[in-house]
């Protein structure tokens, strides 16, 4: 985004063959990766299994109340899970020393799994000796905290792909909210806020397009703008017109819980994935989509052109203007339906800035997945579990200070794009207007 | 990404190419009147631009009161009724806005009527200062967005040397304000640092800091060292007169010593981005860190910098409104100046001037707005989106000109000279030119 970000490889160094063992050549080991799995792994051996007093147990609740199989709850001893988990998560700390010692590439799964099994080990220190930890519970609600995340990164991707930064997307997500939560009061139908919702991020994103592409205005700048706009257009509407005659403009009309069958029976899984409103499965959908879509169609490669090199594309035929036109279009349309989110599915009333900065949030999302639509669902379930583990433990009762607890996921985040991320490459052309 | 298109009224970047020598003057550029030169100055836009804010906000107060909404129903029926409704509605709630920030005509004496515009002076000052800050980080092509965060902590450190020690005035209120700048300073530093090691991109971790600056407020003003003895509440004990800013006009007015700091600050931020040789690195870092590189400058160097500097004007942003305004540390200490200091260096264009201005129209907004929806119960909200609109017209000026049939500076459009040459090399030359 700014010229700062320098163009680096990415971390993808292939480990040179071990016949020429031409030490000058080789990359330099990456240390950071290791020293931060490293620095956790120890944290969490520290304070959730040898500081702590033993003897305490941990129960966690598998089954949902409504399950057709009855899991029984699971009863550990604190401290020595937490050091079976802290051990592990030490483990793959080593592996990840020993892959970069070697120049090896480690995949996904790495962080992934260390990141379970740290949070396994704080949830068994957490809930040492409280009433049992809702796990099933506890991921159902990340799955669907996740879903504006989902769809405001998701809506960063197509725009960003094409070559223009969407920091509206906060202002869309508000929009999406707000004309879902008018349209199904006023059609007293949640189907048919949600069919308004993504009209009203397009909206935004028309704004967004107009401005950046037709008047070379600073993509930043519109973005930030267009969220006070927003923020000040919709809570001006309910200050006036919704909080006058509430019933009519602005009455809950929730979204129903749709279970699929036999899917939602499965164990653990089933409850988390298919016990949820039509626009989780809506999500499902559109992340699948689009990852198919931007990276194995021509559409898609298309997209990544006119991002990456717009004059390439456009030497070879391909409207760059009119793709960045539609996908910011598209992108808007996307995160106004996840604005949908917070009013029709979440089954409240509009409010005023009910979004709360979630589009931000959302575009870490979508940095931290590497402008990647699975990428930023993985990312935006990242924050959603953190969101939603506050209030469970919150219910559950722990010693650390709510406050501490909801600062957690953003300080994880630095973290994870200082450490872990480090010089993510957007794509080349962002932000800056095309003419011919 | 450069800040070019701000400092151009929103034209695109160009490379600066100088100007053919021989290049002929085409006969519009030499028969230029000085009608012409009002018509295209980038004064009639900014005018121009705040007029039709105002214009779009006027619609949206005028569609939301129920009196024009009662007379629209039989708008062909008795057409005077509606426009009667909707000047009412309009002229009312801008008339307020205006004697809310500027100057009270219904005030008894001299100095209760110009008393708005004191208050609307003491809102501007943090804006001015945490503006001034975001200015700098765009000169150097940082989107620093983390100026909430920033002021918060400046706010936390001014509080807590304000209620903690016991010095001579002077002393006292020094120390404070120090502490404020170094807080907002230190804040700003993890994302700057963090961007020159790690190339960790200063949009998010300026926001991931402002969110973990609101939850960090919170918390400390439920530790004894901030809660305010036999309060329940999150609120620090109120700062002493040694600590606060001394008040301009009197015990009347609440503006105060801020005020003088943030004009001091705009001087300090234009020598230094004018005039130093940090400055110049500042500039040649955001107009093209590569070139910056090449010519021996440490980009990291300038980030970390520019960061901190940013964080401490914010910082001082956060002294003004726990010092000087308010006089206790509460969590909303920030309000969301932090995001309206954004807008306000986006209108000043990044200069010192443009943002001491741009604060003052902001910071009149704002105190206007109160006394507005004192009076005649239209929403603040509705300044939001005039303060929003009149950016987004400011930033596209095309825009402005297409809508009052104003002439283009330079003859004629920029594009259609450049789609009108053949070769990539003349349409360089034009743009340069």
């Amino acid at each position: 985004m700014s010229t700062t970000t320098t163009t680096t490889v990415p971390a993808s160094s292939p480990a040179p063959s071990p016949e020429r063992p031409t030490t000058a050549a080789r990359p330099p080991i990456r240390w950071r990766g290791p020293v931060v799995y490293g620095f956790f792994g120890l944290a969490s051996l520290l304070f959730f299994a040898i500081l702590p007093s033993g003897g305490a147990t941990t129960t966690f609740r598998l089954a949902t109340a409504k399950d057709f199989f009855q899991i029984e709850p699971i009863t550990v001893s604190s401290t020595g899970a937490a050091l079976f988990l802290s051990i592990l998560a030490l483990m793959l700390a080593g592996l990840a020393a020993w892959a970069a010692v070697e120049r090896r590439k480690v995949g996904m799964w790495l962080p992934i799994v260390f990141g379970v099994l740290v949070v396994l080990a704080f949830l068994c220190w957490a809930g040492a000796d409280k009433s049992a930890i809702p796990l099933t519970g506890l991921l159902q609600g990340s799955l669907f905290l996740a879903v504006p995340l989902v769809f405001g990164a998701l809506s960063g991707v197509l725009c960003e792909r094409s070559g223009i930064i969407n920091i509206a997307i906060e202002g869309q997500l508000l929009a999406g909210a707000f004309l879902a939560a008018v349209v199904a009061s006023l059609t007293h139908s949640a189907y048919a806020g949600l069919v308004a919702a993504p009209i009203a991020g397009a909206l935004v994103g028309l704004l967004l397009v107009i401005f950046s592409v037709r008047y070379w205005v600073n993509q930043l700048i519109v973005g930030v703008v267009l969220n006070v706009l927003v923020v000040g257009v919709t809570s001006y509407l309910y200050s006036t017109v919704l909080t006058a005659d509430s019933a009519t403009w602005n009455s809950r009309t929730p979204l129903p819980v749709i279970e699929i069958p036999l899917l939602s029976q499965i164990p653990v899984l089933g409850p988390v994935l298919f016990r949820q409103t039509v626009l989780v499965y809506i999500m499902y959908v559109v992340v699948v989509v689009l990852q198919i879509m931007l990276f194995r169609s021509r559409w898609g490669l298309r997209v990544r052109a006119v991002g990456e090199h717009p004059k390439a594309a456009d030497t070879v035929g391909i409207k760059v203007n009119r793709t960045r036109v539609r996908n910011t279009l598209l992108g808007g349309a996307i995160a106004g339906l996840g604005g949908a989110f917070f009013t029709v599915a979440a089954g409240l009333a509009f409010g005023k800035e009910m979004t709360g900065g979630k589009g931000f949030i959302a575009l870490a999302a979508m940095i931290l997945g590497r402008w990647n639509p699975v990428g930023a669902l993985a990312a935006a379930l990242l924050f959603g579990f953190s969101d939603n583990l506050q209030t469970v433990l919150g219910i559950v009762g722990t010693p650390i200070p709510s406050q501490i607890m909801l600062m957690t996921p953003y300080v994880v985040t630095i973290f994870a794009v200082a450490g872990l991320v480090g010089r993510v490459r957007p794509p080349a052309a962002e932000g800056i207007p095309y003419e011919k | 990404m450069s800040q070019h298109d701000i400092e151009d009224e929103g034209l695109p970047p160009v490379p600066p190419t100088p100007a053919p020598p021989s290049r002929p003057e085409t006969p519009t550029e030499a028969g230029r009147g000085i009608l012409q030169e009002m018509l295209e100055s980038s004064w009639l836009v900014t005018v121009l631009a705040i007029f039709s804010a105002l214009v779009l906000g006027g619609i949206l107060i005028a569609a939301a009161d129920p009196e024009v909404q009662a007379a629209a129903v039989y708008l062909f029926a008795q057409p005077s009724d509606f426009f009667l409704a909707v000047w009412d509605s309009v002229f009312g709630a801008y008339s307020a806005l205006f004697q809310g920030s500027v100057v009270n005509f219904s005030a008894s004496s001299l100095e209760q009527a110009l008393r708005p515009l004191t208050e609307t002076m003491t809102v501007s000052v943090p804006l001015i200062l945490a503006g001034l800050g975001l200015a700098v980080g765009f000169r150097a092509g940082l989107f620093n967005i983390g100026a909430q965060g920033q002021i918060i902590l400046g706010g936390v450190f001014a509080a807590y040397i304000g209620f903690t020690f016991d010095l001579p005035p002077g002393l006292h209120l020094f120390l404070a304000v120090l502490g404020a700048a170094l807080g907002g300073a230190l804040w700003a530093s993890i994302a700057g640092v963090l961007k020159a090691r790690t190339g960790a991109h200063e949009v998010i971790v300026t926001i991931m800091l402002n969110n973990i600056a609101i939850y960090l407020v919170a918390y400390l003003l439920t530790t004894p060292a901030f809660q305010r003895p036999g309060s329940s509440n999150p609120i620090s004990p109120p700062i002493p007169d040694s600590a606060s800013y001394p008040l301009l006009l009197g015990e009347g007015y609440r503006l105060h010593l801020g005020f003088v700091l943030a004009l001091l600050a705009a001087v300090g931020v234009w020598w230094l981005m004018e005039r130093s040789t940090f400055g110049f690195r500042v500039r040649a870092v955001g107009e093209n860190p590569h070139a910056a590189r090449t010519a021996g400058m440490s980009v990291p160097w300038v980030t970390v910098w520019v960061m901190a500097i940013a964080g401490a004007l914010a910082g001082l942003g956060g002294s003004a409104q726990v010092l000087g305004t308010e006089h206790v540390l509460t969590a909303g200490v920030a309000a969301s100046f932090g995001f309206d200091a954004i807008t306000v260096a986006l209108l000043g264009r990044s200069r010192p001037l443009g943002t001491v201005l741009a604060g003052l129209l902001f910071g009149g907004l704002r105190a206007g707005g109160f006394a507005m929806q004192a009076r005649t119960g239209t929403p603040i909200d509705i300044v939001l989106v005039v303060q929003s609109l009149i950016v987004l017209f400011i930033a596209a000026p095309p825009l402005v000109r297409r809508i009052y049939w104003l002439p283009t500076p330079g003859g004629p459009r920029r594009a259609e000279r450049r789609r009108r040459s053949t070769t990539p090399a003349t349409s360089a030359q034009e743009a340069g030119a």
